[in-house]
């Protein structure tokens, strides 16, 4: 059947020719003279920022993206230096990373983990970035982190809850600052217990997937240690959007305190629908009907609007704090935006602020070098206190925030007041509780 | 029993919104013979319809507040809005409280508007292309939609309070002999549903009893004969396809309050409004409206607690798995007409 | 040659020629110019291209061919990844065996649920196929995090049994995915002056195989079986009026596509050992659907063009941001600058669904064919009237 003129053995011989190229990977590789991955050569050093840019996080990620955009101004020695002046390291001289100027790409994370990874891929492969930073939810974190991992870069987690980022899904290359579900279920509890005391009946909603369930075991084990009893917990969809009939029965089955194990639009949405049945002006077993979220943030608390009012919950820090670092972390992120930060840009500010200290003090970008100076390493003036990088599972040690939702806020900003910072020692756990195994560093060479 | 007849009341309010929202999807394919796939995002803008409304009632000037500070230590200035200065105090706060009901008056023509400009500019010159086509076309201009309204809005949901006439909830449990705060449901929802039941009941006597209505369901039986009478069918179901913008418009703006609105909420219902419209069975009202309680009050009784400790996770599939049986024990849906979109 | 015909072999040798060369292709610019934004020559984005290309073929092998429309296609792309990451967390890291696994369990997948979802047409036919995909991520997401690793996706661990491989390299990492010892993600580079092209070993696997699915589909759609299949499309009842059993003839070429979607979601796996549930989502099975109606439904090259599209749009316009922007227009003077930045801010960066929601609209409206009628009307126009008629028939749809 053969009505071309190409004859066979010239495709042999062709097909041959492709082979060899691809049997022999390194003929042309100029990379193999580097001593890990992206080895910055020239006078500057890409970062990557991989945030959600589209999808339900969109805002979120846009605010991880301003606090990127700021420190990386500090960094370069432009704005007002921020943390880095109240920084206990002293090793950031403002002239860039190791004296490179610090440049960036972005990318979005769509909060799904193949479009973070195929992001951060492109960061790694095209842009040459030696470190990406940033994610707004668990699944990314931990799908991003392995990445890093097997590509040879250091990965700073953004946002991301789950225990599972240190705990069962640790990577070497992987660190976080972030506060997790078992540090909230352990702030948390004291205080649920002074405020609404020790005998409750707790109904958990819990969001269908892993960092609900971590959520709800942590929050459930550390009420009912301190008497409290879990009536029932019930899963619901991440998809679902109206709660209705998840929440509708929950006065049926005399529970008195609802804990709703939900982040995001879920916890939007189911909030407003508990509010909206009128619970919490309900009298069940004598007591006032009440509602906690485990997990605050800002822009959940401004989707719910005063649907929060006088509701307990756990936040990673808040820029009502008054401490040096926080302050100067304000008042240069207000200043250059006109509104208060939220904790999701607090925390990928300190990651990335964090990172370039490590750099310096390590005095290299190789990821192995950074990762070591990274591992227990105690730093203070970062907004939350005297805080340790544990080196057994790469996740930062410091107070918790327990937060209520303010009666009369003030403005759309000022959503959330602090009831209570729980001390770090209240919260720390045995680095092995969770599994998982940090493997070792790799850089890629 | 009262944990059943509770879920049943929630499966009804759940599937008004459903309902609503298929009546709209069924009226364009039926009259237009169009997959509408941004059907979604004119429910999402119905919702923010009532975002904006309470967004200009809200218009302020700032006040400064003396001897109070913002977070960067400036003087704090507190929002006024215009409509206190021109109405007093009290009347301005209860017009900017009831911002969600007037909406509807606000949100109808601009749905009018936006449904007759869709259809002139837009899906008119799809009428004779393959449905692929129009799928294509209006999810595209549903991503465009969205990305609009998230460009405005932002990607974060914006809380959108009913009036506090309507806060709380009703004890239907006192009232049928239960024990109280067995059976509470919220007023709002309540309001919903009677909406919902005003609004399809406006529909099918509208088809039914106007002259406008009964040309309409010729021409959705038999286009070519009607227009051999000589009656001017496409001007006729450009009307109609406004109406029904509005109908999904309106089920967004009164949807507001229940769920914050976000800008991808449209997507999140548009799956799922093919899924009714399809049990339904395509092109038929009835159906739809049918269908749409239906599922409701199934996704309701998935939810309960016993049933998912029976079966764990018959609340992640159960629209779908009753999708399922009821298309294969009924080849067109519950009551579809043989022949439409089976090719 | 090959047992094709002449405008076929042509189309494949073309095909084959541009995938080969891709590298060079995809990286026109510069590295350092401020056009290099726009090159996509690395090797993840690549692996994409031709990966999606493939499940875009399978996909149109259905809907092209038979006119069933599939809104659940993304369901056996996801088995098929879930497979192959099962194969290197137990058996070891060649990608053979994982590929392997992955089209097979993918074809089984959509043996059942072609079988069910086959027996209704048309919409119906659409929201059965859905249900089924949404059902499949909904319990992967939540029910069966065991075996799908639910939010956090399927991962390989440090200490999976891997029995015929290593489960740590002797450095203490998780092996990579390779091909008797070719490491997918090993990679060559060539610089030329200012240029730089990437040749990476996993983008050649994904070529190579993509290359032979094409020319399986272009067999395909010149059998007696493919003849077979557009015949239902054009008249079922006709052919069941004839007394023929169309169902076999459906249920064939719908598990032939479930069987390129799976060898699609076995490559991903493969350059990147992760799978997680949104790859399942009705999302991503729409997305093949707009990929082929993008590029032409029905015809051989149209669905490749059509994932190339979509996937340089996702992956490149996401990421300039106003920094690139200001970058490019810095020539520009300073008011005329940031109003420039200004007016394309709305579509680059977070706004990228925007432009891609436009360009959809756009070829829609103004290309009833997909991309493939662009390059039809773009080539009779380079090459005047006569010729015409000869370059529509390459490239004309099945209909």
């Amino acid at each position: 059947m053969t009505k071309s003129d190409v004859t066979r053995r010239g495709v042999l011989k062709s097909g041959a020719m492709v082979g060899a190229g691809v049997a022999l990977p390194t003929i042309f590789t100029a990379s193999s003279a580097a001593a890990y991955t992206n080895e910055p050569t020239g006078s500057s050093v890409t970062l990557g920022f991989n945030v959600p840019q589209t999808g339900p996080y969109a805002d979120e990620g846009a605010d991880e993206l301003r606090a990127y955009e700021l420190a990386v101004e500090h960094l370069n020695g432009g704005g007002d230096g921020g943390m880095m002046n109240t920084f206990s390291s002293k090793a950031l001289k403002g002239n860039g990373i190791l004296g490179k100027k610090v440049e960036f790409v972005t990318g979005d994370t769509q909060t799904k983990s193949d479009a973070a990874r195929a992001s951060a891929k492109s960061m790694i492969e095209k842009d040459g970035a030696v470190m990406i930073t940033g994610g707004s939810s668990s699944g990314v974190a931990v799908a991003v982190q392995a990445l890093c991992q097997e590509a040879g870069v250091i990965f700073m987690a953004g946002l991301t809850h789950s225990n599972d980022t240190t705990g069962k899904d640790k990577r070497a290359n992987g660190f976080r600052h972030f506060f997790n579900s078992y540090m909230s279920g352990a702030a948390l509890a004291p205080i649920l217990a002074k405020n609404y005391g020790n005998d409750r009946k707790a109904y958990h909603l819990t969001a269908d997937y892993n960092w609900g369930y971590t959520t709800e075991e942590a929050v459930r084990t550390s009420t009912e240690a301190m008497g409290w009893e879990t009536v029932a917990a019930v899963k619901t969809p991440l998809t679902a959007t109206d709660f209705s009939s998840y929440i509708a029965p929950v006065l049926q089955s005399g529970a008195d305190v609802l804990v709703l194990n939900h982040y995001g639009g879920n916890m939007v949405n189911s909030l407003t629908n508990a509010v909206q049945f009128g619970l919490r002006d309900k009298l069940v077993n004598n007591k006032n009907f009440e509602i906690v979220v485990p997990l605050y943030s800002r822009l959940m608390a401004k989707g719910a609007g005063a649907n929060v009012k006088g509701i307990y919950g756990s936040t990673n820090w808040h820029w009502s704090l008054q401490d040096e670092g926080s302050k100067a972390f304000v008042k240069s992120f207000g200043t250059k935006y006109g509104f208060p930060p939220s904790q999701a840009a607090h925390t990928c500010y300190v990651q990335a602020l964090l990172y370039a200290d490590a750099c310096e003090r390590a005095g290299t970008f190789n990821p192995c070098g950074v990762a070591e100076a990274l591992e227990g390493f105690e730093f203070d003036g970062m907004g939350n206190g005297k805080t340790l990088y544990r080196a057994d599972d790469h996740q930062c040690f410091k107070d918790v925030l327990v937060v209520r939702g303010k009666e009369n806020p003030t403005s759309e900003f000022d959503l959330l007041e602090i009831v209570e910072v729980t001390p770090v020692s209240q919260v720390t756990y045995d680095a092995s509780i969770f599994g998982g195994d940090l493997g070792t560093c790799n850089n890629g060479a | 029993m009262d944990a059943i007849l509770l879920q049943i009341l929630n499966g009804l309010d759940k599937g008004s919104a459903y309902a609503l929202i298929a009546l709209g999807l069924t009226l364009i394919f039926g009259t237009l013979g169009v997959v509408n796939f941004a059907h979604g995002a004119l429910f999402m803008i119905g919702a923010f319809c009532s975002v904006t409304l309470s967004r200009l009632f809200s218009l302020s000037h700032k006040v400064e507040v003396p001897g109070e500070t913002d977070f960067l230590g400036n003087p704090l200035k507190k929002d006024v809005p215009y409509l206190y200065d021109i109405f007093g105090e009290s009347t301005g706060a209860a017009i900017i409280d009831w911002a969600v009901p007037l909406s509807i008056l606000f949100a109808i023509p601009i749905m009018l508007a936006v449904g007759y400009a869709m259809e002139r500019g837009l899906i008119k010159h799809f009428y004779k292309r393959p449905h692929a086509d129009q799928i294509l076309v209006t999810f595209g201009l549903a991503i465009v939609l969205q990305e609009v309204i998230k460009y405005y809005f932002g990607a974060n949901p914006i809380p959108t309070p009913a009036p506090s006439a309507f806060t709380g909830s009703f004890d239907f449990g006192a009232m049928l002999g239960f024990d109280p705060n067995t059976i509470i449901y919220p007023y709002w929802r309540l309001v919903y549903f009677a909406f919902a039941v005003v609004i399809i009941g406006a529909v099918f006597s509208f088809l039914q009893f106007t002259t406008f209505g009964m040309v309409v369901r010729a021409g959705m039986a038999d286009r070519e004969t009607v227009g051999l009478l000589g009656i001017n069918i496409d001007r006729r179901f450009t009307i109609m396809f406004g109406i029904a913008a509005a109908v999904a418009g309106l089920a967004g703006v009164m949807y507001a309050p229940i769920n914050s609105p976000n800008y991808h909420m449209g997507m999140d219902f548009l799956v799922l409004s093919f899924v009714v419209v399809v049990v339904g069975g395509m092109g038929s009202l009835p159906g739809a409206v049918l269908a749409g309680f239906l599922l409701g009050v199934l996704e309701s009784f998935a939810s309960m607690r016993e049933v998912i400790d029976l079966i764990p996770g018959i609340n992640q599939v159960i629209i779908y798995l009753v999708a399922i049986i009821i298309l294969l024990t009924r080849p067109r849906g519950l009551m579809g007409r043989k022949g439409v979109m089976e090719d | 040659m090959f047992g094709l015909e002449k405008k076929d072999t042509s189309l494949l040798l073309i095909v084959a020629v541009l995938t080969m060369f891709a590298p060079f292709i995809l990286n026109p610019f510069p590295t350092d110019s401020a056009l290099a934004q726009f090159n996509a020559g690395y090797p993840d984005l690549m692996q994409r291209f031709v990966i999606f290309g493939i499940f875009a073929i399978g996909f149109n092998i259905l809907f092209g061919l038979t006119g069933y429309l599939s809104f659940g296609h993304a369901a056996f792309l996801g088995v098929g990844s879930y497979a192959a990451v099962w194969m290197f967390k137990l058996i070891g890291m060649n990608v053979l065996p994982a590929i392997l696994l992955a089209i097979i369990v993918s074809g089984l997948f959509s043996v059942i649920i072609g079988y069910v979802s086959l027996r209704r047409s048309g919409i119906y036919f659409s929201i059965l196929t859905l249900a089924f995909a949404q059902m499949s991520f909904a319990l992967a997401y939540s029910v069966l995090t065991p075996i799908t690793g639910g939010e956090t996706g399927l991962q390989l661990a440090l200490d999976d049994p891997r029995i015929l491989g290593v489960s740590q390299t002797a450095e203490g990492n998780i092996p990579v995915p390779s091909l008797f010892g070719l490491e997918m993600r090993s990679t060559a580079e060539l610089v030329v002056g200012p240029w730089e092209f990437v040749f990476n070993v996993g983008y050649y696997t994904s070529a190579l195989f993509m290359l032979a699915s094409f020319y399986l589909a272009i067999r395909i759609f010149r059998s007696p079986f493919g003849m077979m299949l557009r015949a239902v499309k054009s008249n079922q009842q006709r052919m069941n009026y004839t007394g023929l059993n169309t169902r076999p003839y459906t249920l064939a070429a719908f598990v032939i596509s479930g069987m390129y979607a799976g060898l699609a979601g076995g490559l991903m796996a493969s350059m990147d050992p992760l799978a997680g549930a949104e790859r399942m989502q009705w999302t991503a099975s729409g997305e093949v659907v707009l990929m082929t109606i993008l590029g032409g439904a029905g015809t051989l090259i149209g669905p490749v063009l059509g994932a190339g599209f979509i996937k340089y749009f996702e992956n490149i316009f996401s990421k300039i941001n106003d920094n690139v922007l200001h970058g490019w227009f810095a020539f520009l003077p300073d008011g005329m600058e940031d109003f420039v930045v200004f007016i394309i801010h709305p579509f680059i960066g977070k706004g990228w669904h925007l432009t891609l929601g436009i360009l959809f609209m756009m070829v829609v409206i103004f290309l009833p064919g997909g991309l493939v009628e662009g390059g039809q009307r773009i080539s009779s126009w380079v090459r005047g009237r006569k010729s015409e008629d000869k370059a529509k028939g390459k490239t004309e749809p099945a209909e």
